[in-house]
């Protein structure tokens, strides 16, 4: 089995690609072309993990490092804070909050889609992959036109003391919004693939729709499910640009994890500097476990 | 592969509540954007997008969203390469470290950067308040897209062909423009256009090493923002209906794309 090398003739990350590709060994010629190969292999893996690590690694390694610059005493002061643990336990909230919501949504819109024609579902597929695409920002102005104080809905809404924007509801809407897709598109293609045989097997033999789903479809989408779970958790915890726009950001009341590191930040001042990379810390600690979830559930949903 | 199409009344009803529940969180938010920009009518709409401040910032975003997707597309398919066809001390470490810009929440990557590339950097690169700032910022956010679209496809990818190109005296180029190329090229143009789309409207991982300067370094979203904590909601309304079209455009020329590749596979 001869492998194949693609040389890319990549100087500082750029030009375009010059392919060698090995020839069976014979002789002087192949042993030069051995060699070659062995090169150029070592160059290629040389740029792919420099750029990765300058891009990713290096930047991770960093905020450890200020976080801890000044010993363990202020970091324990700081997430033991009040503000801290008011920001951590909204932002736990908003998040379970969406993922329930965005779980139950997208469990039945997929079954849907993946099961059913009708008409207007490829606009409906289109809809839903859009929050992927918008800004964030986009999405928190939007929210603002449509619930704020002055906007479409929100006018109504308030007359009936009902306050979404600059409120805990408009930050779950949020949210829920920038995840949407998470948790569809993770489901579709294994129910697409999973066909409906058994479904109308059962079906046939007198199951009732919920026994269906519960002895059929959640076994069949369990692992992708929990993939798009915890997709969908990384990204609700860590949304910034909607939540910013339709939060107030008040600490103690409105201020999400992400947003408590972005008004630290804001501060200035060596107390608020640690805080800020105290819960920038907790907050990647967190995605780094989501990371290793992810990594871990990958093969099992392939298999 | 699908029931023949009609709905009972239960999968008729959740139909009806779903659509009910995208309307309100989706499509309604969305309209509000562009009937708000249209308000003013074409020539108000015109003027909000045209604005020195705001094309400006257009023009940034933009060119700086497509710099970054172009060096990712050609990195991120070499990425690709290496993790499918190598194997090395330390592969499935980089695996995982090529998942952080997806998980890490945007401020705490734009909070790294600026500890790495800022005025107390490590290097001694000051990149804050510099176009470069952004250029990185959307480089970082963007490098997985690429990665993961092609690799699936590079890993599926039958090597007998590359094989017996190479038998029969094709050169390396040719045997990688001709072969390997047409294969994966639909995966990087899709991984491409996504990674775009992020990039465009790309927020909290710019704003800290940017330091939103007007005219230099303030990017779309950042006007946006801006506008909409100003009031001005038609010209935040404006510039928002700008980044919206653009990220409906490439969805249409992505779902060309996958539709094309299903018809042919």
């Amino acid at each position: 089995m001869a492998d194949t090398v693609v040389v890319t003739s990549a100087v500082s990350g750029r030009g375009g690609a010059a392919a060698g590709v090995r020839r069976p060994a014979g002789g002087a010629r192949g042993r030069a072309h051995r060699g070659r190969r062995t090169a150029a292999r070592r160059v290629l893996r040389l740029i792919a993990v420099g750029y990765v690590v300058a891009l990713v690694a290096l930047p991770v390694v960093t905020i450890a490092w200020h976080t801890f610059a000044h010993g363990l005493g202020p970091v324990l002061d700081v997430l033991g804070g009040e503000d801290f643990l008011a920001a951590a336990r909204l932002g736990a909230f908003v998040a379970v909050a969406s993922v329930v919501i965005n779980t139950v949504f997208g469990v039945g819109i997929s079954i849907l889609l993946a099961r059913y024609r009708f008409p207007g579902r490829r606009l409906l597929n289109a809809v839903i992959d859009l929050p992927v695409s918008v800004s964030p920002v986009v999405i928190g102005v939007a929210l603002v036109l449509v619930y704020g104080r002055t906007g479409w809905l929100g006018r109504g809404l308030e007359a009936h003391g009902v306050q979404i924007v600059f409120a805990t509801p408009g930050i779950v809407l949020a949210t829920v919004i920038v995840a949407l897709p998470l948790v569809v598109r993770e489901v579709v293609p294994v129910l697409e693939e999973a066909g409906i045989e058994q479904d109308q097997a059962a079906q046939s033999l007198g199951a009732s729709a919920g026994q269906r789903f519960v002895r059929i479809t959640l076994p069949t989408i369990r692992w992708a499910l929990a993939y798009g779970v915890v997709l969908s958790l990384a990204r609700s915890l860590g949304e910034f640009g909607a939540v910013r726009v339709v939060s107030g950001s008040v600490a103690g009341q409105s201020q999400t994890p992400t947003l408590f590191v972005n008004d630290s930040y804001a501060e200035f001042g060596p107390a608020a500097e640690q805080a800020g990379f105290t819960a920038a810390f907790a907050l990647m600690l967190t995605s780094v476990v989501f990371i290793v979830l992810i990594a871990w559930l990958r093969p099992k949903e392939r298999a | 592969m699908a029931f023949s199409g009609r709905l009972g009344a239960g999968p008729a009803l959740g139909l009806g509540l779903g659509v009910l529940w995208l309307s309100l969180v989706v499509g309604l938010p969305i309209a509000a954007v562009v009937v708000t920009a249209a308000g003013g009518g074409a020539a108000g709409f015109a003027d909000a997008v045209t604005s020195r401040e705001a094309l400006g910032t257009i023009e940034l975003s933009v060119g700086a969203a497509l710099a970054a997707t172009v060096v990712n597309m050609v990195v991120g398919t070499l990425v690709a390469w290496v993790l499918v066809r190598d194997s090395f001390w330390g592969k499935r470490l980089l695996e995982v470290v090529i998942d952080v810009p997806f998980a890490l929440p945007t401020i705490v990557a734009g909070l790294v950067l600026i500890s790495l590339y800022g005025p107390q950097g490590p290097f001694g690169v000051n990149l804050v308040g510099t176009r470069q700032g952004v250029f990185l910022a959307l480089l970082f956010v963007t490098l997985p897209f690429v990665v993961r679209s092609v690799q699936p496809v590079l890993m599926d990818m039958e090597r007998d062909v590359e094989e017996a190109a190479a038998s029969l005296g094709a050169s390396g180029v040719t045997t990688f423009r001709r072969i390997v190329l047409p294969v994966i090229a639909p995966a990087v143009l899709s991984g491409a256009a996504l990674a775009f789309a992020r990039a465009l409207g790309e927020y909290g991982s710019v704003i800290l090493i940017s330091g939103n300067l007007v005219g230099r370094t303030e990017v779309s979203s950042a006007y946006v923002l801006k506008q909409i904590e100003a009031g001005d909601q038609a010209g935040a309304a404006a510039v928002a209906t700008v980044l919206l079209a653009v990220a409906i455009v490439v969805l249409v020329l992505l779902d060309v794309v996958q539709r094309q590749v299903a018809r042919r596979g």
